[in-house]
Formats: structure tokens, C-alpha cells, sequence
């Protein structure tokens, strides 16, 4: 057996496959498909402290190898997700992770309070870079200093494991990664999606309501691998590395590079049982390779080169 | 039932026009589970220009052979490929999806209205009527005589009106210029085509009183309900075409 369990501080993870925000609904959508409890976490759609209804149709465009999304954190809100949500969720067996958004820094602080009260979620995945809604979101994770301080705010309210997910529009990753280790970060998930656009040619307009919108797949996976060995080897918490991960080779990519844990995204709406396929696919890798232990390949490459 | 994903064999691909054919696809499951309006996902290579799935409206259900056909129009180059898939290959699909038509009233007269490849949820919808006793009209738009496909298929299930839009075949125009509205009365309408096509028969439809619902083709990465791309504004706010639709009461909508 081999062990593929990891930490975060002292929440621990069975393994190091979890599903990325606003790709898994909430998890019960995926329950037909595979046994969500296997996973080593899941992490929720963005929430936000009211109702959203999200951007205008269209919010999608197929692009090469990826897709660009403009969703807009659509979602009913903490109210709704405690009353109604929460209580289907809360019997997986398995680190359920609320990934939290505002256009305020004291929207975050707001719903950090009212998660931190919920038993059966252990970490927070504090959102600074949706690039899809006008105030906030990506605004704080591209300055320094906004990103310092609602890291900083967030921390000082919330007791139990932070996560921030840094957004890869940005000249240079590693100073926000140091900025909310420095703030007391449990951990950091990156990349968020990369800005970009597409225009219809046969319509004569942009393909989205938004003209701009978030690409993700196996468009973005070098840049986010890249941005994810930078950061791995300049902080000491765990980094979780997502982008365009689709099988087991791309998790097992980003692990080797410095990545603790990998979130599959996009990969889940092209095969619903992405996920547990790379799980399993991970596990055999170790396993044919002859290591014991998941922490023996992480990072492995730069202990070795 | 629950929503799986399955390797489908291909019995026949057969091509009906210069743009349209129908995939057979044989399943070892039971498909007595899909319902009338339900969808499927296809993954049509994953290669690099055709990614996501292609959401497909099922055409038709042979609960006797355990098949089920999908009607495609050739509109880009997933379809293309699917297009050229041979007998015997096997195709990677999820379903069924979606919710279903609902029933009509009791002793209620229907009509189903189809325009281009949006009739392609009606045949089976038809079927099913016809099979628990309703006697549903059929009406039918396309472009030109040429472009008619499976109209013998429709003549099975019921009368068949046609108009195109050159008046090559039937009568001349829009299926709501045909005489048929006017002429009878009918108390549900179940509508499946262009954008412009079910937004004036839900106006036809507000006018006269009659109930009508009608299938979204929305674009949309997953089909079951995680993504949230497939949105449409309803009086319920923003809701997923792919899991609170494809058929929509036209009432729900905000049209």
C-alpha cells in the first residue's frame, strides 16, 4: 500500500486529488458518476455572502484545447447554501471546502465568520481572483496590497485553514504567494483562470456577454504549471496546483514540480469520473515506480535536477 | 433512473441529407429510463478543436432493440466528425439528461411544432403521445423541399403539415403562417426549433390561450448542472438549461 495522504497544518487529506471550485457544483451532481467520498476533497462553487445571478448568456466559448467561462460566481448565497446545501453535503466523507468570494474586503470577513461556525467545513479557499464580476474578485489578487489585506482580514477572523487562490494575471506570481504566506495562509491553490477573449467571426461579435472571460483546460496547463514550480519552491506551505489538468499525467506533472495536492477542473465536464481516474491513475504511478509515499515525488524534480 | 456515461456502439450512421444524419446507437443497459425531451452528451474526440461535448437531442428510442437514434445537423467541425464515425465504432456518451415534455391534458388536442433540426425531440415525443392514446398534429418548417428530412417518420405518428419558406413544398412561410393555427384548435403545443421560430409560437401561444412548452438548445460544457453556462432568464431567475430544462413551460420563460 502506499500512503497518498497529506496535510494542511493538521487537516488531513486521504489524497491529493480534489476537485476545483465552480467545476463540481456542489457534489451531488457528480454522485451518479463516482463515489465523491473517494476524492480527497471538493471544493465547492464560489459563494458569496448574497444571491448572485451571475453574467448575461452567452457565458461560454469552446476555444483550442480549453474553454473561456464568464459565469460570474452565480449562486444563491450563504443563506441558501447553509439551509439548503450545507445539509446534503455535509455526510461525504471527505474535507468539503467553501470557496468564498466579495466585492468587499468586509464581504469575505462576513463569510468567513459564517463558515468558520459550520462544523463540517474544515478550510476556506478564499477567492481573490474570479476575473468574471466587476467589483472585487480578481481586483485583490492583483495588487499587492489589496491581496495583503483581505488575506490579513479574512486570518484574523477565521480559525481554521486558509486557503487563498492566487489569480495567474499577474507580472510576477511569487510576491503575492509570499504576501499571503506572510499573512498567514494555511496553504495556496493556483492558477485561477487566465484572461482572455473570443470573437465570433460569423456573428461579427464577441463570443461572450462579457467580451472577456476566464480560460481554462489544457490551453493554460504550461503557464500554470510554470506559475506552480515557481511558487512551490519559494514558500514553505502546501501549494495546490490546478490548470488544464485532464489526466494523470498532467496532476502528476504538478506534483513532481512542487505541487502538495492537484484540483481537476474543466476535466470534469468533459469526463465526470476525471477525477477518480487520475486518483487511481496516481496511485499505480507510485506504485509501478516504487515509491511509498505520495511526499517522496513531491517536488521532486527540483530536489533532483 | 441515474445519469451514466457509456461507450455506445454505432449500428448505422446514416446520412439523410447534405447536412443531416442520424446515429443508431445500440447500449446494453436498459433505456427504458429516457424520457421524451431528454438529451445526451457526446464526446466527439477531445482532440484540440472540438474539446467539450456536443449536447444531442435523442431522436428517437427502440426499446425493442435497445437503440436510440440521434438526429445531427452538420453545423461546425464536431458534428463534421461525428458525421464520418463508421458502423461498429463506438461513441462516449452521457445520458439521458435533462427533464422530459410534460403530459397534456387529459383529452387535450396537441400539436407539435418542429422546425429544421429542432424537430429532432418531437419524433419520439410523438411516439410516446400516440402510444398512451393522445392524437398529436404534427407541423413542420424548413427552408425548401429539399431540406425536408424525416417526414415519413412524422407521418406515422399523426397529420403532417408542412411549410418552407419558398413554398417548394406545403405551404409557403413560417410554420406560424400556417393555416393549420388558425383553422383548429388545439389546447397544448410542444415546440422544438430556431430561437425566432419558438418565441413567436410562445406569442402565438400567450395569445390564444394554449399551453406551450418548448426545447432550448443552449450552449453548455458539462450538461449536468456544475458549470452553470447553459443558463436561461426565467421568472425564477437565471436557471440551467441542462438539468431545469431542455423543455421549458413557455410561462417560466421571459420571453
Amino acid at each position: 500500500m502506499v500512503n497518498l495522504g497529506f496535510s494542511i497544518g493538521d487537516l488531513d487529506f486521504k489524497n491529493p486529488v480534489l476537485t476545483a471550485s465552480g467545476t463540481f457544483g456542489y457534489g451531488p451532481e457528480f454522485d451518479d458518476f463516482l463515489d465523491v467520498s473517494r476524492l480527497g476533497g471538493i471544493f465547492v462553487k464560489g459563494t458569496t455572502l448574497e444571491p448572485r445571478e451571475g453574467n448575461l448568456y452567452p457565458r461560454m466559448a469552446e476555444t483550442p484545447s480549453g474553454m473561456l467561462n464568464a459565469v460570474g460566481l452565480q449562486n444563491k448565497g450563504i443563506d441558501y447554501f447553509e439551509k439548503n446545501i450545507y445539509p446534503r453535503i455535509s455526510g461525504y466523507d471527505t474535507n468539503v471546502i467553501v470557496n468564498i468570494n466579495g466585492s468587499y474586503i468586509g464581504d469575505y470577513v462576513a463569510l468567513a465568520e459564517r463558515i468558520n461556525a459550520l462544523d463540517k467545513i474544515p478550510a476556506i479557499e478564499l477567492n481573490i481572483s474570479c476575473p468574471n464580476v466587476k467589483m472585487g474578485g480578481m481586483a485583490f489578487g492583483t495588487n499587492p496590497g489589496s491581496a495583503r489585506e483581505v488575506t490579513k482580514a479574512v486570518r484574523a477572523v477565521y480559525g481554521k485553514k486558509l486557503i487563498v487562490k492566487l489569480s495567474p494575471n499577474v507580472t510576477n506570481i511569487v510576491d503575492f504567494a509570499r504576501i499571503v504566506e506572510e499573512e498567514g495562509a494555511d496553504s495556496i491553490s493556483l492558477i485561477n483562470t487566465l484572461l482572455g477573449m473570443s470573437v465570433d467571426v460569423r456573428k461579427m461579435k464577441p463570443a461572450l456577454s462579457t467580451i472577456t472571460g476566464g480560460l481554462s483546460g489544457p490551453a493554460i496547463k504550461p503557464v500554470a504549471l510554470r506559475m506552480v514550480w515557481q511558487v512551490a519552491k519559494e514558500v514553505k506551505i502546501p501549494v495546490i496546483g490546478m490548470g488544464g489538468i485532464m489526466t494523470t499525467s498532467d496532476a502528476l506533472e504538478f506534483i513532481l514540480a512542487g505541487a502538495t495536492a492537484v484540483q481537476v477542473g474543466t476535466a470534469s465536464f468533459i469526463d465526470p469520473q476525471a477525477s477518480i481516474k487520475i486518483l487511481e491513475g496516481i496511485e499505480k504511478y507510485l506504485i509501478e515506480k516504487g515509491f511509498s509515499d505520495i511526499k517522496d515525488i513531491v517536488g521532486y524534480i527540483n530536489r533532483n535536477s | 433512473m441515474a445519469k451514466r456515461i457509456e461507450d455506445l456502439k454505432i449500428l448505422e450512421n446514416k446520412r439523410i441529407t447534405d447536412d443531416f444524419f442520424i446515429l443508431e446507437l445500440f447500449s446494453a443497459e436498459n433505456l427504458t429510463d429516457i424520457k421524451p425531451g431528454q438529451f445526451v452528451q457526446v464526446r466527439v474526440d477531445g482532440s484540440s478543436d472540438t474539446f467539450l461535448r456536443r449536447p444531442i437531442s435523442i431522436h428517437d428510442v427502440d426499446f425493442e432493440k435497445n437503440t436510440f437514434k440521434l438526429l445531427i445537423q452538420i453545423t461546425g467541425n464536431g458534428t463534421e466528425k461525428l458525421s464520418k464515425l463508421r458502423n461498429g465504432e463506438s461513441l462516449n456518451i452521457i445520458y439521458p439528461l435533462g427533464n422530459s415534455f410534460g403530459l397534456p391534458g387529459e383529452n387535450e388536442k396537441v400539436l407539435l411544432v418542429g422546425g429544421g433540426c429542432g424537430i429532432a425531440p418531437l419524433l419520439f415525443l410523438g411516439k410516446h403521445l400516440k402510444s398512451i392514446g393522445y392524437a398529436p398534429d404534427i407541423l413542420l418548417g424548413f427552408r425548401n423541399s429539399e431540406r425536408i428530412i424525416e417526414y415519413e417518420e412524422y407521418l406515422k405518428i399523426g397529420n403532417v403539415f408542412l411549410t418552407t419558406e419558398d413554398g417548394s413544398k406545403g405551404e409557403k412561410g413560417f410554420v406560424t403562417n400556417h393555416s393549420v393555427l388558425s383553422t383548429a384548435k388545439y389546447d397544448k403545443i410542444y415546440c422544438c426549433g430556431p430561437d425566432s421560430m419558438m418565441k413567436a409560437i410562445a406569442g402565438y401561444c400567450r395569445k390564444n390561450n394554449m399551453n406551450c412548452e418548448v426545447s432550448l438548445e443552449n450552449l453548455m460544457a458539462c450538461g449536468i448542472g456544475a458549470c452553470l453556462c447553459c443558463i436561461v432568464d426565467t421568472v425564477k431567475g437565471n436557471l440551467c438549461t441542462c438539468t431545469e430544462g431542455p423543455v421549458f413551460n413557455t410561462t417560466e420563460l421571459k420571453w
